[in-house]
């Protein structure tokens, strides 16, 4: 029972966020404030719409936006039905070249199709979630390894502080011409330009994990340290019941940075490289020019904000649930 | 007499300082017996936690060193266990397994998982703790976690116990308490224990021998005072005992007339004592 509460709990928390015990008051205090923002918000988008005029029309109001948005999920709708009518046909034909023939080899090819928006999201995900969990690989251990070595961390730190900043748009030539001239197989297992955004998104934001490592394996106490010299610990028993667990509230708040910059930056990589994603969607829409445009880009934009903070949250339920110190911030 | 169980001998340390070495602690010299209760009494800064340190092996001796049954000391090990002043429990493990990580680093290949289990249940026995195994530090007050970091202790089966102000954080009645508990289990356990204490009634209630520090810089030992009442000690009882307050008294007496600690209004004041004095910060 303790432990589902200890997993549940998370869960339940990240509801009651939103949905507190009601009363007026609470409800006013918790619903009322966020509702007259973005009211006021929406508002003042709205005129300044009316007022803004580009070359494709005038900026796209709320209205217009939520508009698109119902077109792009009917897109989506109809390209899913397209797909289902190419297999079942697919299938259809191979019933009856195996009814002719049962010895027949048959195959089903898969559809390829444009691309939705909805396609893209996925895309985005999916490269994302890719590009934090090697960075995530990578960035752990060495922060250990660097946090629990003077030496070694003397050595890397510099490395460190020089790389952090370098902008996402600085790698991305590199990191192309190096995937397309090492990643060269008949048969990928990935296409090369995820390969490419995964790489880029890592590049960028292994840094606040590996820094946060660094920093809360550097700070377990030294009470703490003294006991395991007492007691002898072995090295990975060291790191596994003392200095792992005295580090991850750090390590968490490190990979909360590091998935927020990851989000940031494969936007702009899949923009700049026309790798498939958000990002393309976004500069396929720009080139395109025609009116519904730049309200699908407004559509995507706030897609990728709410996909952005839903990551965020993930993260934070993650860390309540497997962090022993319970007091995680919710900012 | 036979070999000593526990022997420093010409103790010296000193630290590294921006203003070239800083001399601790002078020629300490000291011998201990199996079985033997031993105090450290001294003013703040005298280098009473330097002393059990190099005890623990947590820190190296610059001259001289420390031999157990024996063998020399040069590295921290689990015969030679510490009870820390602020109980250094792992915050996110239980009683319970606290004291199991102890046990099955020095158990683990002595023991059977069911023996190991029972050990671990024993030593919380021992201290009271057997109602709070699953509570994690933050659930307990700060006797019990005090309670669980001496069990944790004890269940090393160490040939030395050190303790550094284990009672120093705590109130006065829960100290008491402690210090009674304390008396009981050493006296069935027969160990060896050097406790380092601010406290005079508690270095005369549980001592054999309590040892007076003189004042940094160069500190060294000052007195040896032998306590000799016999034992199950009852501080009731004894706080009418007219050798009891005379022990008391001549502690009294060194701490606060042959060692007595000038605190200075001002900086300047420090002036006579030479320029060492302002880095007898350490503890």
């Amino acid at each position: 029972m303790d432990t589902v509460m200890r997993y549940t709990k998370p869960i339940s928390d990240f509801v009651q966020q939103r949905l507190p015990a009601f009363s007026l008051q609470g409800v006013l205090r918790t619903l009322g404030m966020p509702i007259i923002g973005i009211a006021v918000f929406l508002m003042l988008w709205q005129l300044a719409s009316q007022n803004v005029d580009t070359a494709v029309g005038s900026l796209p109001g709320p209205a217009q936006v939520w508009q698109q948005s119902g077109n792009l999920w009917a897109d989506y709708q109809e390209e899913q039905q397209r797909a289902r009518d190419f297999i079942a046909m697919q299938e259809a034909r191979n019933a009856q070249l195996l009814e002719r023939n049962p010895e027949a080899e048959t195959r089903i090819r898969p559809y390829s199709g444009q691309p939705t928006f909805f396609h893209q999201i996925g895309t985005s995900l999916m490269t994302v979630m890719s590009g934090f969990l090697l960075a995530s690989l990578v960035a752990i251990p060495l922060g250990i390894l660097v946090g629990l070595n003077r030496h070694l961390y003397a050595a890397i730190n510099p490395l460190i502080q020089v790389f952090k900043p370098v902008s996402p748009l600085a790698w991305l030539p590199i990191v192309t011409l190096v995937v397309s001239a090492t990643y060269v197989s008949d048969d990928p297992m990935f296409s090369r330009s995820f390969v490419t955004s995964v790489i880029t998104v890592s590049l960028c934001s292994l840094w606040p994990t590996l820094i946060n490592t660094m920093m809360g394996v550097n700070s377990v106490s030294q009470d703490l340290r003294n006991v395991s010299q007492v007691l002898r610990l072995p090295f990975l028993t060291h790191v596994r019941r003392v200095v792992l667990p005295s580090a991850i509230p750090m390590i968490f708040t490190g990979m909360r940075l590091s998935l927020g910059i990851a989000w940031m930056v494969l936007i702009a990589a899949e923009m700049l490289a026309q790798n498939p994603g958000l990002g393309k969607f976004i500069w396929d829409e720009f080139q395109n020019g025609s009116s519904s445009s730049l309200s699908r880009i407004m559509v995507a934009v706030i897609a990728i904000g709410v996909i952005g903070l839903l990551l965020d949250r993930t993260m934070l339920m993650l860390q309540r649930a497997l962090s022993w110190d319970k007091s995680a911030s919710t900012q | 007499m036979s070999k000593p169980h526990l022997e420093l001998s010409s103790v010296s340390m000193s630290f590294p300082t921006a203003k070239g070495d800083f001399l601790a602690l002078d020629n300490i010299n000291l011998k201990l017996d199996q079985g033997e209760f031993v105090s450290l009494i001294g003013h703040s800064g005298c280098g009473k936690s330097t002393v059990l340190n190099i005890v623990a092996g947590l820190l190296q001796a610059t001259q001289g060193g420390c031999m157990l049954d024996g063998k020399e000391v040069n590295e921290p090990g689990p015969e030679r266990a510490v009870v820390f002043q602020n109980h250094s429990l792992m915050p996110w493990m239980s009683a319970y397994q606290n004291v199991e990580l102890a046990v099955n680093q020095v158990f683990g290949k002595t023991m059977g998982r069911k023996e190991r289990r029972e050990w671990i249940i024993h030593n919380l026995e021992l201290v009271h703790m057997d109602h709070a195994l699953d509570k994690r530090p933050d659930e307990l007050s700060g006797g019990m976690r005090q309670r669980v970091g001496i069990a944790r202790a004890l269940a090393m089966q160490p040939k030395v116990l050190l303790m550094d102000e284990p009672f120093g954080a705590l109130d006065a009645l829960t100290r008491a308490h402690l210090q009674d508990s304390l008396m009981e289990i050493q006296q069935s356990l027969n160990s060896t224990v050097i406790m380092i204490t601010h406290d005079v009634d508690e270095a005369v209630l549980l001592s054999d021998r309590i040892v007076m520090m003189t004042n940094g810089p160069q500190a060294t030992i000052g007195e040896i005072l032998s306590v000799k009442l016999p034992r199950p000690r009852n501080r009731v009882a004894l706080a009418e005992d007219s050798e009891y307050n005379h022990l008391r008294q001549e502690v009294l007496q060194f701490l606060y007339e042959k060692q007595k600690k000038v605190q200075p209004l001002r900086t300047s004041a420090r002036a006579s004592a030479g320029p060492l004095v302002k880095a007898a910060h350490r503890g």
